[in-house]
């Protein structure tokens, strides 16, 4: 029984089923359980909680990737799929906190000051929180004083920088700078992205990393985690 | 089901309808005055027996015929407006209708040269540490078995429709003789679409026709299902009937498999530059083709055939490049429509000898504008290259794609109530997200077809890899297997249809 729900879970998950509304993959699912309300039967039938997450969503989203490495799946595909565990674990967070496991982190996320694109940001962050991160996203045109006032009262792991402007991307150091006046610089560690940023450009602002795509900024905050 | 082709929503024209009647008496007057010069007897004959005026020309050695405007209209009417083409897998049949804007594409034309692409790298004099990829391409004489590839790779090309031998088959065993067997049989055992050729001798019509009810499974069956068709250009432009082809397009009509009467003057050299006058010619060729043939046999399956080109500036050979080509074959689709006849029409020749830019912007720039008139049998589609003297495979996977993205771009929009009260739903669901994304709606269209897919040969996008690409994508279909001819119908075949090469014979011992 247990098995079986982790298994649909599952199968939801690689179809970006989000919910009973959804018409999946190729139309006609309509009406079936999808990955909320699967999630939430799952909770009520008693099941653990970590299993769902490993045995459900994480074995799903490595299949969800092997497809997309494999020019199967598409990034609407990958993204559908994201979201969905995203969602779960919007659900599950409360339930595995009580069962002591924690989220693999915690991110804020933001366009800078002056700046207005935040559709790669939202890519981003759809991506982050699919592969099991909790996403706070502020949204776009977030000055430095609002991400000082965040830090110090939420206490994130990472936080994820986007400018799509030449000109907003001294933004970015900007902010770099009041967290560090504010005393908070070495408390968390900064990410940026953005089509004018790069690698180079991190450096030179004292961010803690760049990430290309979505995907990239994964594997930047994993390998981050793994140095501190 | 025949093949889906694609139905072209709102076709384009150029000419007005006044212009297109405009043309159609131009025609008319061509075809009484000067006339056509018939080279061959039994047409000249023909043509007098039926009305129109005609004189012997002693010391040209022909007939000077007179064909009047009642004659023509009345082979119309008995011309079929809709012509079936079948194929070795029904499903694979094309049904070519007049009225319609069905596109298919198809291959062409008897090139001589086979054109081999290999990869080579190249490496940097001003800095010995780049190293670069590159297509290189080889020309050599096209054989028999490069026939054979030829079709296999056909049958895996999804947007090829139909099929025109693309390569001239020049081994040293291949004579006048037994071309026209081998060359059909390499086609038919090959692929399981429709196989289209000219024929090289009349006197092999019958082993070729034979050959092709044995596959059919007799002569009624291949009457059902014609899964091979014939091309005759009986006209030498301007206005003189080959006593040759014209023989064959009188022997092909009366054993009633599908003929295409096409036509193919040079604008500038071999018929006037100007629009107006080279399609009032080529027209007045086509229909007195096709006339000639609805005398001899009323109601015989024959297509609208056009293939005007323009002279070159530089050595007056026939050009595809350039805008007034489509401008010629855009009014051809237009009068065989006028008509009510399928056209059978020409898009996709780059003048260019290899591929490269010129040979994209050049082909694709008939594709598009040829697909979007609703021409019905567009041939010449695939992998032709200098001015269709050359033929090269890769580039004809490249082609494939292409069409693919034409075909796509000529689709019927969706917009009824059901649709539009979908994106309504759609767009008032989005707004209540926090993301504002649309991306997953993407997801059902992709799967069904709606959405394309990436460009199929795109490399890392800052280096243009395309044919390499094309080439790796080649040897992957060359390697998938095709339906053969049955043992027991290949068997019958080598023992009824004389001239065929012991080695196109897949079930050969050994
Ligand atoms: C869409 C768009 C807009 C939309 C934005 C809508 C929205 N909701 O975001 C609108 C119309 C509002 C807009 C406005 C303007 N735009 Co604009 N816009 C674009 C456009 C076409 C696409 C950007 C985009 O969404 N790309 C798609 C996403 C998926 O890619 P992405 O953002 O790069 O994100 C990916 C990666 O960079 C990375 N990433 C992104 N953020 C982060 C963060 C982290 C932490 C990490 C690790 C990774 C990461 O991952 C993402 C996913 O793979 C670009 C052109 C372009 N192709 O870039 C111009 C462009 C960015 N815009 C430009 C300009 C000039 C403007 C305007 C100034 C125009 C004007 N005169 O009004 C205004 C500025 C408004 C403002 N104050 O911000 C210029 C910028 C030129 C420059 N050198 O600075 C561009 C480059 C166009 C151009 N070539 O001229 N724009």
């Amino acid at each position: 029984m247990t098995d079986d729900i982790i298994e649909q879970i599952k199968q939801n998950v690689i179809q970006g089923r989000m919910d009973k509304e959804d018409e999946g993959f190729d139309g006609g699912m309509v009406g079936q359980p999808g990955v909320k309300e699967l999630v939430q039967q799952a909770l009520d039938m008693g099941t653990d909680p970590r299993r769902m997450v490993t045995e459900g969503l994480t074995e799903a989203m490595s299949i969800v990737g092997e497809r997309f490495e494999a020019k199967d799946y598409f990034i609407p595909d990958m993204l559908a799929s994201a979201e969905t565990v995203g969602e779960a674990m919007d659900i599950l967070a409360p339930h595995l906190a009580k069962s002591g496991m924690a989220t693999k982190g915690k991110v804020i996320m933001a366009t800078v000051k002056g700046d207005l694109h935040d559709i790669g940001k939202n890519i981003v962050s759809i991506i982050l929180k699919g592969a099991g991160y909790e996403v706070n996203d502020m949204g776009a045109d977030v000055t430095p004083e609002r991400i000082v006032a965040i830090v110090t009262e939420e206490k994130p792991d990472f936080i994820g920088l986007s400018a799509l402007l030449t000109t907003t991307m001294m933004a970015m150091k900007e902010t770099i700078e009041s967290l560090a006046e504010a005393g908070l610089r070495d408390k968390v560690k900064v990410i940026i992205g953005g089509a004018p940023t790069s690698a180079e450009f991190a450096a030179e602002i004292g961010a803690d990393g760049y990430g290309a795509d979505a995907f990239q900024a994964v594997r930047v905050v994993e390998e981050l985690k793994q140095r501190s | 089901m025949p093949r889906e082709g694609v139905l072209v929503h709102r076709i384009y024209e150029r000419l007005s309808k006044d212009q297109m009647e405009r043309i159609h008496n131009a025609s008319m007057e061509i075809l009484t005055r000067p006339g056509i010069m018939c080279y061959n007897k039994e047409a000249a004959d023909i043509f007098s027996s039926f009305g129109a005026k005609v004189n012997a020309l002693p010391s040209s050695g022909c007939w000077q015929v007179s064909i009047p405007e009642a004659l023509v209209l009345g082979a119309l009417e008995t011309t079929p407006k809709v012509v079936k083409l079948g194929a070795r897998s029904e499903e694979n049949s094309l049904i070519l209708d007049g009225s319609e804007p069905r596109v298919y594409f198809a291959s062409g034309s008897e090139t001589n040269i086979w054109l081999d692409m290999r990869v080579e790298s190249f490496v940097s004099k001003s800095d010995g540490s780049v190293e670069i990829k590159l297509a290189t391409f080889h020309p050599r004489r096209g054989m028999l078995a490069d026939l054979c590839a030829a079709a296999r790779l056909g049958e895996h090309l999804d947007n090829l429709d139909g099929f025109i031998r693309p390569v001239n088959i020049q081994d040293e065993d291949i004579t006048e003789e037994n071309k026209d067997v081998n060359k059909f049989f390499a086609c038919l055992n090959n692929m399981t679409k429709h196989i289209m050729a000219g024929l090289t001798s009349l006197d092999k019509l019958d082993e070729v026709v034979r050959m092709a009810e044995l596959i059919a499974g007799g002569k009624e069956e291949l009457r059902r299902n014609p899964l091979i068709s014939f091309i005759t250009c009986v006209f030498k432009s301007p206005l003189q009937l080959v006593d040759d082809t014209t023989q064959k397009c009188i022997e092909i009509t009366r054993r009633g498999v599908p003929l295409v009467i096409s036509s193919s003057p040079q604008g500038g050299s071999t018929a006037p530059i100007k629009e107006d006058g080279m399609v009032a010619q080529i027209n007045a060729e086509i229909l007195g083709g096709i006339t000639l043939s609805q005398l001899v046999s009323p109601g015989a399956s024959v297509i609208y055939g056009s293939v005007p080109t323009r002279a070159g500036l530089d050595d007056l050979a026939d050009t595809y490049g350039v805008p007034e080509f489509n401008n010629y074959n855009i009014d051809c689709v237009q009068m065989a429509r006028f008509y009510g006849l399928p056209c059978y029409s020409t898009a996709g020749v780059a003048d260019v000898k290899v591929p490269g830019i010129q040979a994209t912007v050049e082909r694709l720039f008939s594709q598009i504008v040829i697909a979007l008139c609703g021409a019905q049998y567009i041939h010449y589609a695939f992998g032709l290259l200098d001015k269709t003297a050359t033929f090269c495979p890769v580039q004809a996977v490249v082609d494939d794609a292409h069409i693919g993205m034409v075909k796509s771009l000529l689709r019927a929009p969706k917009v009824d109530e059901v649709e539009v009260a979908a994106s309504l739903e759609q767009i008032r669901q989005v707004m209540t997200t926090p993301n504002k994304l649309f991306v997953r709606y993407i997801r059902p269209k992709l799967r069904s077809g709606e959405v394309t897919l990436p460009y199929p040969f795109e490399g890392d996008k800052v280096t243009d890899d395309v044919f390499i690409r094309a080439h790796e994508r080649m040897q992957e279909l060359l390697k998938r297997p095709v339906e053969h001819i049955p043992p027991e119908t290949s068997e019958r075949i080598f023992r009824e249809v004389p001239g065929l090469l012991p080695r196109l014979n897949t079930y050969r011992e050994g």
